[in-house]
């Protein structure tokens, strides 16, 4: 994906929250939903047009786990790793994508950006744990098979 | 648009006989569990042969009643998500259970058009087949007063609500009822908090009420951040409107004019349905300016969070919705004087406000007639784990865990024996065996050591490591630690140090004693409460499985086989042919066995 911002689409989320600085944090979350992460630019305009410093807005957005200052895939699969998916075995099915996608703990998102591989607390869909989502459609009582042949299907629609 | 008291009544009462001209209604489960195990589809399938086969059906609630017509509904959450999708049809109560698409059209030939039973479709346990959802031994048990709509209404409709008896107990607290009669109703009725602590609910709203500021808030903490926990959202996803009643109430009761709920964004169900609820509040005119002309203002607005558990503590979510970093802060003073934007809040969690409007309805003495008096009326838990009946319970206060786990949970999946449950979430502990009878409510669960916290219950077997559990919750909290204060910040992060090393076989048993001493270190000067109960799940596993940490760290050896490193290879009896091919290719000699006869492993070689 090419850097160079759009500034009238953010104008666009400014105005929707009347360029309020203590909505920063739906500010930045509607930034991400366009661009799948807070691209650099995207600080500077901000704090221009919201009258907050570079820093403030940056620690914020650092702050919270949902937003990403690093491109992320096309594909972002969440891997549920809350109690009840645990105890059912989640992690090998982490391991498993992991490994097939040559992605670790701390690399999480493919060279060609097409998958995004993260681990979540819980997403409330217990019942048919373990669960993975893949961009938030839910995938019910996965197993490290059913991940090897998800992504196999994934990369075919690519 | 109802704009005055009298209005409303019209309307309640034209929505109760469009929904009383329904004569067979479908509830198709649209929780977040089975929406995930596709019920939409069946929803759409439903809608498409009906019209096929010409036969009257309505998806939304109209005005002006149709005669007998079918009603078709997405529901929030039925509760028993392990046997989604599920499928409802009134009157009857019929449940079926495993429903895919290919099953509509003869739900719809028998069921709705010839009033049978489908055998096949229904719950089934030793030879018994359940037709009706109170049958069903999961529900049998259950007193079901905060869900009681969950499962049985249209989640996205206004009128369904109104003609269920929705928001009479906010139109009683705003016509009929003085403040401060409200305030105390609450305060008679004992209602704790459920979001962790139990505090007394009334003794926050006097509080707030009393404050001198004109500008109060209600704020709803939505932000379910406990893995393997999920009433909160099912109830958001399920009955929108019942939460938005109880704030409604609380803000007549406090005097204030806006409120908020924060919602975590893993919710994405909860914050639409939440959404469209809102709207059709206002457009009720039940929320905005001079509501039914009454003279009281309020409105509320949505806040999505943004990943961060510590957003739960109610500093840090005040912190979050004014646009900073959600950290806590020392208190006091507390959110009731200084909250939301410095100003007086009212912050409980959907459950409480979920109970309230049944409280203003009914009475604080009814109210206290369900459970033990000190913690009087349901709890919702989410039951989850190694457990036959995995979902979305609601008992009586002071139910004992055995009747939870076995009466209503079926006991434990696959045949293996109970070993422990965790309850209470990162900040709670684990019960064992010996605890099975003890009843779930506030005080006795605190004076055991865990706490019912937001009401997760994780069930785990005997092929649980306690161990890796420990590490498991440790790694969370590690994880989910804001960084402010150093006690939290560097202890869980040396805590989960040795717990590593001890599931990798490097422990040392000094390292028990040494984790108790931290653990007492961080609960005693921890800033807020995420770092003061971090470290229960530890001591609570030290103190009840102190034997499984001693095998760890002495013997080197994981009594669960779980940990990967202390991992042990076996022989599977019943799997092996007995073909010597391991016993000639290992290098040490240590299997021997019969030809055609199970091998066996000397480990010690």
């Amino acid at each position: 994906m090419d850097d160079k911002l759009n500034f009238q689409e953010l104008d666009e989320i400014l105005e929707k929250y009347r360029y309020d600085s203590t909505q920063i944090i739906p500010i930045l979350q509607d930034t991400q939903a366009k661009y799948r992460y807070l691209p650099k630019e995207a600080f500077t305009y901000l704090s221009e047009k919201l009258g907050m410093t570079v820093a403030k807005i940056y620690s914020v957005a650092t702050f919270y786990e949902n937003f990403s200052l690093q491109p992320k895939g096309k594909y972002v699969i969440r891997s549920c790793d809350g109690t009840a998916c645990h105890v059912r075995k989640s992690l090998p099915i982490l391991e498993r994508m992991r490994s097939e996608l040559g992605l670790s703990a701390t690399k999480v998102t493919t060279d060609d950006l097409m998958f995004t591989v993260e681990t979540v607390s819980c997403f409330g869909a217990c019942g048919f744990g373990p669960v993975i989502t893949v961009n938030d459609e839910v995938y019910p009582t996965m197993t490290p098979e059913k991940a090897s042949e998800l992504l196999v299907k994934l990369r075919g629609e690519f | 648009m109802a704009l005055t008291r009298d209005d409303l009544k019209n309307l309640v009462m034209t929505y109760k006989k469009s929904l009383d001209a329904q004569k067979k209604k479908i509830f198709v489960c649209a929780g977040t569990g089975c929406v995930a195990v596709g019920s939409l589809h069946i929803y759409d399938e439903f809608i498409r042969l009906m019209k096929e086969k010409e036969i009257s059906c309505e998806v939304k609630l109209e005005r002006e009643p149709h005669d007998d017509s079918v009603g078709i509904k997405k529901s929030g959450c039925h509760g028993f998500c392990e046997m989604g999708p599920m499928v409802r049809i009134e009157p009857e109560g019929w449940m079926y259970i495993k429903v895919t698409p290919k099953d509509c059209a003869e739900i719809i030939e028998k069921s709705v058009a010839a009033n049978q039973f489908i055998e096949r479709l229904g719950y089934q346990k030793e030879g018994q087949v359940y037709p009706t959802q109170e049958e069903i031994p999961f529900y049998k048990h259950q007193t079901r007063l905060v869900l009681e709509h969950c499962g049985r209404m249209d989640a996205t409709s206004i009128g369904e609500y109104l003609a269920l008896g929705g928001y009479a107990a906010f139109e009683k607290a705003l016509f009929d009822m003085s403040p401060d009669e409200v305030v105390a109703e609450i305060v008679a009725s004992n209602l704790r908090g459920r979001g962790g602590g139990g505090f007394l609910a009334g003794r926050k709203w006097t509080q707030v009420r009393q404050q001198k500021e004109p500008i109060k808030y209600i704020v709803c903490n939505g932000d379910e951040g406990d893995p393997g926990a999920f009433m909160d959202g099912s109830i958001m996803e399920g009955d929108p409107h019942r939460m938005l009643e109880g704030m409604m109430i609380a803000s007549i009761a406090c005097g204030a004019s806006e409120g908020y709920i924060y919602v975590r964004a893993e919710y994405p169900l909860s914050v639409s349905r939440l959404g469209m609820a809102i709207s059709q509040a206002r457009e009720c005119g039940l929320l905005g300016k001079n509501i039914l002309g009454s003279g009281h203002d309020f409105d509320i607005k949505i806040c999505k969070g943004a990943g961060a558990f510590v957003c739960g503590e109610g500093s840090a979510l005040t912190a979050s919705i004014e646009g900073k970093r959600g950290m806590p802060r020392v208190k006091p003073p507390r959110t009731v004087e200084h909250g939301l934007f410095g100003k007086p809040t009212v912050l409980n969690n959907v459950e409480t406000f979920a109970n309230v409007p049944l409280i203003i309805q009914n009475g604080a003495k009814w109210y206290k007639s369900i459970g033990p008096e000190k913690s009087p009326g349901t709890k919702t838990f989410a039951l989850t784990g190694n457990i036959g009946n995995t979902g979305l319970i609601e008992v009586p206060m002071g139910m004992t865990l055995r009747q939870v786990i076995f009466d209503i949970g079926g006991g434990i999946s696959g045949g293996a024996d109970f070993k422990a449950v965790q309850i209470g979430g990162p900040s709670g502990g684990c019960l064992t065996k010996d605890q099975l009878d003890l009843p779930l409510d506030f005080d006795s669960l605190k004076k055991a050591g865990a706490m019912i916290g937001s009401g997760g219950l994780v069930v785990m077997d005997e092929n649980t490591c306690m161990v890796e559990v420990a590490r498991f919750f440790m790694n969370f909290t590690k994880n989910e630690s804001c960084g402010k204060c150093v006690p939290c910040r560097e202890g869980t992060k040396r805590m989960l140090e040795i717990l590593e090393r001890i599931v990798a076989g490097q422990g040392e048993i000094e390292d028990l004693d040494m984790m108790l001493d931290l653990a007492d270190t961080i609960k005693a000067t921890a800033l807020c409460g995420l770092g003061k109960t971090a470290t229960s799940p530890v001591v609570g596993t030290i103190k009840n499985f102190r034997q499984e940490y001693e095998a760890h760290i002495l013997e080197k050896r994981c009594p669960a086989n779980v940990c990967q490193k202390l991992k042990r290879i076996t022989i599977d009896k019943e799997l092996c042919h007995g073909c010597s091919k391991c016993a000639n290719s290992c290098p040490v000699g240590a299997i021997t066995g019969k030809i055609k006869e199970p091998f066996v492993i000397d480990i010690e070689k």
